[in-house]
């Protein structure tokens, strides 16, 4: 059955990598029989046993280590982190250990983790509404991911898996497809685009370093990740209607980051907005806005305008979240910014 | 005790502490004379650690490490000519000097790294010891550290993550009675470390760190139930090294006096008496192991001395894989 949900597409991609290769195992908090925060990993413990999906102790630094001591002897560990805001307890593991022992050892042996993560705010605060993606950029040896759609969500997964290098690979809960246990928001395909692919149930692969061009125009470019790129297609059509003509890519996977396309796009159109979920300072946007003047300067026609979360802890009334959050009127003012 | 042992695995023991204290040794002095670049940690007055417990090993048994990790690699197994050419930076090291000392390694002898962050390799060694018993290779993990690294978080997070677990993994705690310059009384609630193995229901255990055999025996033990899957055990040898904490350090923190005292204990020539006395090995055995060591120690430095420098672009190969 085709995935409709990113939820339902990272259980494929879970399920098919699994069956097709017993090194891959599963390790996190309450992935077993709770079935993962966000019931990624449902169903899997009952298909292949404890020994394959492990329920951990909360001890995100000794998941994560584990997870590189499991994969320096021959494992191919898929780590869940249940939020990303947790990855923080685990940093040495992630950013001194799986990110540079290639280097260090010469070579010798290479790391091959995968460590998926919910990103991204749906009222719950500060400690568990981060996008943190731009951290992991900033960590050469790491690759980094975040899917926008199911059809993305398991082609990208599965050459996660396969990657020898330690890959991040972040999940936005909102498009996920599937309530939280308690969790009041939920979203659907119907709710969403036609942009919102759902995952064909055969086999195939993503490769990492290609973005996709969500959506095709000629006035400005709009470069978006995971959920902002939902918002950006519905903001497209909010201006179409303007005769305002845009087009978006989503890299889809960060690092590695496929310069060729975002240059290609801005050559076209000579107006860029990046719109991206985590903070503004030295964020995902800042490095595409950099690479973009260093590369095509005189190919814009306006300033570069980056429509990112201020640089605020997210805070819990859901009037100041909507806020701070990128939200469709943002990046309408931002592109009618860069035409003006 | 030691009936178990032959001579050769006397006189091995022998020669690989021997090694690493002459390495060492050779390497402070390349120090001194600038010709090796960087800054370096020794193990010298901990060697019987490393070899007791490795002695126990096979080449496919894995290791972590620490900082100082030299000791641990040259027990292991790894090759001296490698391990001193990774100290100069050269490409003919084991890690084709993209390390150096602080991160030497050899997976090829299961030696998974020494390690620049304290406690790092604890998880890492329980994982590679959940690997082995997934794979159902009969292998197990030993982790090497410090008593600085007993107050670390993941000393912690490892330990319980073993033993619920139950994963053959060895946690060899080498309490050398310093953390850089703070006595480990002053920052740690207990007396013994492996008293902290009773909050993770797995057996501590003390041993005499100067005494290789009594090392030797004690790592039997928790290899064996590792082995047999009788999970994780907590080793702690009472250690002391004789070197400051690394490199150009005024040792303002303790005195001479205890060095020199702790140096009446020294492994090595111990050691080399009880070889003589309670094993029979004649002393020309002995000294044909020194002359050995001296001339390993010596070729290995020619080696790396006439190996080439990494291309400066070669870092970028290994970024990725």
């Amino acid at each position: 059955m085709e995935a409709k949900t990113i939820v339902q597409a990272l259980r494929q991609a879970l399920t098919e990598e699994m069956k097709k290769d017993e090194r891959v195992v599963l390790l996190g908090e309450d992935i077993g029989i709770f079935n993962g925060a966000y019931r990624v990993t449902e169903g899997l413990l009952d298909a292949f046993g404890e020994d394959r999906v492990r329920d951990t102790p909360i001890s995100e630094a000794a998941i994560v280590g584990a997870a590189v001591g499991a994969a320096l002897a021959g494992l191919r560990p898929v780590v869940e982190i249940q939020f990303n805001d947790f990855i923080t307890c685990a940093m040495d593991q992630v950013c001194n250990q799986a990110a540079k022992i290639r280097l260090m050892m010469g070579g010798q042996v290479s790391v091959p983790l995968v460590i998926r993560s919910p990103v991204g705010a749906t009222g719950r605060a500060a400690q568990h509404s981060q996008s943190l993606e731009a951290w992991f950029m900033h960590t050469p040896g790491l690759k980094v991911v975040l899917p926008s759609t199911p059809y993305d969500a398991k082609g990208l997964l599965k050459t996660a898996i396969r990657d020898d290098n330690p890959v991040l690979f972040f999940e936005h809960k909102l498009l996920y497809g599937a309530t939280s246990p308690g969790g009041k928001l939920s979203t659907s395909a119907a709710e969403l685009d036609e942009v919102f692919e759902p995952a064909p149930e055969k086999e195939y692969y993503l490769p990492f370093g290609v973005a996709d061009l969500k959506r095709e125009g000629k006035d400005v470019t709009i470069v978006a990740t995971g959920c902002m790129v939902h918002k950006s297609i519905k903001a497209a059509k909010i201006l179409k209607s303007e005769g305002i003509d845009i087009e978006i890519v989503d890299p889809r996977t960060l690092v590695p980051l496929d310069i060729e396309t975002i240059i290609n796009s801005v050559e076209k159109t000579g107006r860029l907005v990046i719109v991206s979920e985590d903070v503004t300072t030295c964020g995902v946007a800042s490095e595409i806005a950099a690479v973009v003047a260093d590369k095509a300067l005189f190919c814009l026609d306006a300033p570069v305008k980056r429509v990112c979360v201020p640089d605020t802890p997210i805070p819990f009334a859901p009037n100041n979240e909507n806020r701070v959050i990128p939200q469709v009127e943002h990046i309408i003012s931002a592109i009618r910014s860069v035409m003006s | 005790m030691a009936q178990n042992l032959n001579e050769d695995t006397l006189l091995e023991m022998y020669e690989k502490m021997l090694l690493i204290r002459k390495f060492e040794e050779k390497l402070y002095f390349l120090f001194l004379t600038r010709v090796m670049p960087g800054s370096m940690h020794q193990c010298n007055g901990q060697e019987a650690c490393a070899v007791g417990v490795c002695a126990n090993l096979v080449k496919n048994d894995y290791i972590t490490s620490t900082h100082r990790g030299h000791g641990h690699c040259l027990a292991k197994g790894a090759d001296v000519k490698a391990v001193m050419a990774e100290m100069f930076g050269k490409k003919t090291g084991l890690c084709k000097g993209m390390g150096g000392s602080m991160h030497i390694a050899d997976f090829s002898v299961g030696m998974l790294g020494a390690n620049g962050i304290v406690a790092a390799g604890i998880p890492q060694a329980a994982g590679a010891a959940w690997a082995c018993r997934y794979l159902k290779n009969d292998h197990i993990a030993v982790a090497f550290f410090g008593d600085g690294a007993a107050n670390e978080g993941v000393f912690h997070e490892g330990l319980n993550l073993a033993a619920v677990w139950k994963l053959p993994v060895v946690f060899v705690c080498e309490n050398n009675l310093y953390g850089l310059s703070t006595h480990y009384r002053k920052v740690t609630a207990v007396e013994n470390i492996a008293a902290r193995a009773a909050a993770y229901n797995m057996p501590g255990t003390i041993v005499d760190g100067m005494d290789v055999l009594a090392v030797y025996e004690t790592a039997r033990e928790a290899v064996a139930r590792a082995r047999n899957g009788g999970g994780p055990t907590l080793l702690e040898c009472k250690t002391y090294r004789y070197m400051g904490h690394s490199r150009f350090e005024k040792p303002s923190y303790r005195t001479q006096e205890e060095v020199e005292e702790w140096k009446q204990k020294d492994p090595i020539p111990a050691f080399a008496g009880r070889l003589k006395e309670e094993f029979m090995v004649s002393k020309e055995a002995i000294t044909a192991i020194e002359r050995k060591v001296d001339e390993e120690i010596e070729n290995a430095v020619k080696y790396a001395e006439a190996g080439p420098d990494p291309e400066p672009d070669d870092y970028k190969q290994y970024i990725y894989a």
